[in-house]
């Protein structure tokens, strides 16, 4: 079983070895830090520090999208502000101050059938997870399902097959995959292999998804975002709201939740 | 000629440190969220997270929100409680060499009086800083924080009731915070530490809601230091009591200034989310200037500032 909660973490400086489009409007990092890499669990995410200057001040946070030979960790990104745009900025062979790995990730269970349901860029932590379950043998028994605005915006999809994953995709427009919403395409699925759910994306997709996984009392994990000062569980400013009305960190706590546990 | 390393205590009262730089109540936890990050046993003292009487849920999400150069946070004292803390805290805390500062706060005189008396009578606490100052809490510090005559009252009830060491943490949104400081010293407060956050506001202005679901929230980081610095001076030139200097300090130059305005040491708060190793920079960055200027400790240095 995968399990991301007391792994070592550190606040390390590192060597850019790639940060290079990926896709419209998406970076993909790659960073050279074994330390990291070694005791990372999928879910889990960095803090790093996107410049040098007072503004804007605060680290952001980023998935672990995937880890190479113990040694490399790749980040997928979505440039939308001021920090993912400073951040674009940073050159191969640059340095880069980060802090990780920080959280709780996904909590993998072996047994079952896992179905993986990404939403636009809620890929990032999911390809790791992928990664994780081939690399245990257990490829044949996973689904991943990938949902987007338009065929730009789905992500991944060369890379998961490669590995040998059944993957399906959907687009609010239909430029690629099923048109429609992700949730539609799950639906038959979930009825018939009984899976356990893990899910990343909007908070409206998550929400259909926990929903879904309800209706059919499947076990469901979701990964969830919240602004994030210090992601180490000290400034108690990302709280979420859980069904029984506990304030709970986000960084710490989560960001993976039993979507049961969550409102 | 050989150089002896440069002294860097400091004593606040009865309270005595290595160095003189403490982490900010809020900004660090209570202490061992950190752990693996700093070496804890290197700081000057922990201040943590403000504590109540019973546990408080605090305020709902979105809780803070960045702006230039600065951090605005509504967190609304989510804290454990008085009791959570001695159990589940402080073992912790107990374990570390250096002193652990409790930052209070009540509703009322009473709640004040209660938790200094509670905390008064366990071990591992070295001193309590009595927040008067929290801007989040509609019931809470604030009405202390601005009237001099309420921050005197505070301040006389926690001294008799605690057999500690007092700080008294001044609030900036006040017109004249001189008149406050000097109040609390009369009302027998050991030290003063200053400036708690600026309150401000941030608004969405595609959705025209605030940013923060509080509406106000408090103000820290570099963008407050020039304010901090400028009270922190006024203050050190009217009392007689040491000052704890805080508000933005990243660096320590940063740090520098503050002590050179008259701080005997200083709080790093906003930093420790940016820089988890700030606090360990910035204790070797002073030292590095003492040396630097052939200072032997930093008593040479406090309130040194050439007019
Ligand atoms: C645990 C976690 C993991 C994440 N993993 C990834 C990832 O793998 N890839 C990726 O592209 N993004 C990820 N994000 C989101 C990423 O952190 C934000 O996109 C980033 O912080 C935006 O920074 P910015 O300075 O560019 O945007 P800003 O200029 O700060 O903001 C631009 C807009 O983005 C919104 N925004 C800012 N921060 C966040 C946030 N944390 N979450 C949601 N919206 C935000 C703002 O409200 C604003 O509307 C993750 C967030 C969390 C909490
Ligand atoms: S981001 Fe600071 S507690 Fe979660």
């Amino acid at each position: 079983m995968v399990r991301g909660t007391k792994s070592k973490m550190d606040q390390v400086t590192v060597t850019v070895l790639e940060n290079r489009f990926a896709a419209p409007g998406v970076y993909r990092l790659r960073i050279e830090v074994p330390a990291i890499a070694r005791v990372a669990h999928p879910g889990q995410f960095l803090m790093l520090r996107v410049g040098q200057t007072l503004d804007p001040l605060l680290r952001r946070p980023f998935s672990i999208h995937a880890v190479h030979d113990s040694r490399t960790i790749d980040i997928l990104y979505r440039v939308i502000g001021k920090g993912t745009n400073l951040l674009t900025a940073i050159k191969k062979g640059g340095r880069l101050d980060i802090v990780g790995p920080l959280g709780r990730g996904f909590s993998w269970k072996e047994g079952s059938p896992s179905l993986l349901v990404a939403g636009g860029i809620g890929i990032a932590p999911l390809f790791f997870l992928a990664q994780t379950i081939t690399q245990n043998g257990a490829g044949a028994k996973t689904s991943v399902f990938i949902g987007a605005r338009n065929k730009t915006e789905l992500l991944c999809v060369k890379e998961l097959k490669a590995m040998g994953l059944q993957v399906e995709a959907a687009t609010e427009d239909g430029s690629r995959g099923k048109k429609g919403l992700i949730t539609d395409l799950i639906t038959n699925r979930v009825a018939a292999s009984r899976p356990v759910i893990y899910s990343c994306g909007p908070y409206p997709m998550l929400h259909a998804v926990a929903s879904l996984a309800m209706q059919y009392g499947l076990s469901c994990q979701v990964s969830l975002e919240s602004f994030m000062a210090c992601g180490l569980g000290a400034c108690l400013g990302c709280v979420a709201e859980m069904r029984n009305g506990d304030l709970v960190r986000v960084c710490k706590e989560g960001p993976v939740f039993d979507a049961y546990e969550v409102a | 000629m050989k150089k002896t390393k440069p002294d860097l205590s400091v004593q606040i009262g009865l309270l005595r440190l290595q160095n003189p730089v403490l982490t900010a109540s809020g900004t660090f936890g209570y202490g061992q969220e950190y752990a693996g990050l700093v070496d804890l046993n290197c700081l000057g003292g922990i201040i943590v997270k403000g504590l109540s009487l019973s546990p408080r849920p605090g305020n709902m999400p979105p809780r803070t929100v960045e702006t230039p150069c600065g951090l605005l946070n509504a967190i609304g004292l989510q804290n454990v409680g008085v009791e959570n803390f001695i159990a589940d805290k402080l073992p912790f805390l107990r374990n570390l060499s250096v002193p652990v500062i409790v930052n209070i706060l009540g509703q009322d005189i009473k709640e004040y009086r209660k938790l200094a008396e509670r905390l008064s009578n366990v071990e591992g606490i070295a001193a309590l800083e009595v927040n008067i100052s929290c801007p989040n809490v509609k019931k809470g510090g604030v009405v202390f924080g601005t009237d001099y005559k309420a921050a005197a009252r505070v301040t006389k009830a926690v001294r008799a009731a605690a057999e500690l060491p007092i700080i008294v943490k001044l609030s900036p949104n006040v017109t004249d915070i001189v008149s406050i400081a000097r109040a609390v010293q009369e009302a027998g407060a050991d030290a003063v530490s200053l400036i708690n956050t600026l309150t401000g506001m941030a608004v969405d202005v595609e959705t025209r809601r605030p940013k923060l679901h509080n509406v106000t929230g408090g103000l820290s980081g570099p963008a407050i230091k020039p304010v901090a610095l400028r009270m922190v001076w006024q203050v050190a030139r009217a009392v007689k009591i040491p000052v704890i200097g805080c508000g933005g300090i990243m660096t320590a130059a940063d740090a520098l200034e503050f002590l050179i305005a008259g701080a005997c040491a200083v709080q790093v708060g906003t930093a420790n989310f940016v820089n988890p190793r700030a606090t360990m920079e910035i204790i070797s960055g002073i030292e590095e200037y003492l040396g630097r200027h052939n200072l032997k400790d930093i008593k040479s240095l406090v309130g040194s500032l050439i007019l």
